[in-house]
């Protein structure tokens, strides 16, 4: 590794730290002000929209620059949206309401997922016209 | 109530893990279309949360280690995205997989937690 490279490395991590730290802090807001299951489902959903929105625009557009990504998508919204919690909420409650807030993060989450696409979609035709 | 710097330090140094986590699955698994990096993140942080849950653990530890560094660790959105991704790649049966194991692994990993915890 070059001291280029690891300069590089170092801003990525601080990067992703900044915006780790940033998001879990924003998702402990919703879980103050929602609790329970539905401040978990919001965040994860919500960070799901928005990683659509991001993830499809590097893909389609291109204009939000590679560190932007790192600080918004790698950190905040991985942070911001969280698996464990989920997971563990889905244990503690009785079967047919975790059974049920299962299906409906994943089918709300895709579905969250496939409106950013079309976000980013919407740029990509304003950017390519 | 917990000071907020707990839970942003621990978020911190887990979404940095994850992001080095991500990175070394990734590149073991280059040539695999399943996201192992994701998968790895969800179940060893569900497993990590389920413990201190499980253990008792005080509300500092709790938002330092739990919300913090395994709610960051672990990841919803990146998780969606990959899943519709493959889907719409034409992966369908890897897409299903994917939504399949990333919850039956937490689940898992949380059993796991709590035969180590004694409950």
């Amino acid at each position: 590794m070059t001291t280029v490279e690891r300069l590089r490395t170092a801003e990525l991590v601080f990067l992703v730290a900044v915006g780790g730290f940033a998001g879990a802090s924003l998702r402990h807001v919703v879980s103050l002000a929602v609790p329970g299951l539905g401040g978990t489902f919001a965040a994860n959903v919500t960070g799901c929209l928005a990683l659509g929105v991001l993830a499809y625009e590097a893909e389609l557009v291109g204009v939000v620059a590679e560190e932007t990504y790192y600080a918004a998508a790698t950190g905040f919204l991985s942070s911001f949206t969280t698996y464990s919690t989920f997971a563990l909420e889905v244990v503690q409650s009785p079967t047919l309401v975790g059974v049920g807030y299962v299906v409906s993060t994943y089918a709300v989450g895709f579905a969250a997922v496939l409106v950013g696409r079309g976000v980013a979609r919407t740029l990509a035709g304003v950017v390519g016209s | 109530m917990n000071p907020a710097y707990l839970i942003g330090a621990g978020a911190a140094v887990g979404a940095v893990a994850r992001y080095a986590t991500n990175g070394y699955v990734g590149r073991v698994t280059a040539d695999r279309r399943f996201p192992y990096g994701t998968f790895t993140v969800n179940v060893l942080g569900s497993f990590v949360l389920a413990l201190v849950t499980f253990l008792g653990a005080g509300s500092d530890v709790l938002a330092l280690v739990g919300t913090g560094a395994c709610g960051s660790y672990t990841t919803f959105s990146s998780f969606s995205v990959d899943t519709v991704r493959l889907w719409e790649d034409g992966d369908r049966v890897l897409a299903v997989w994917n939504a399949a194991v990333n919850l039956f692994g937490a689940l898992a990993g949380i059993g796991l937690a709590a035969v180590v915890a004694g409950i």
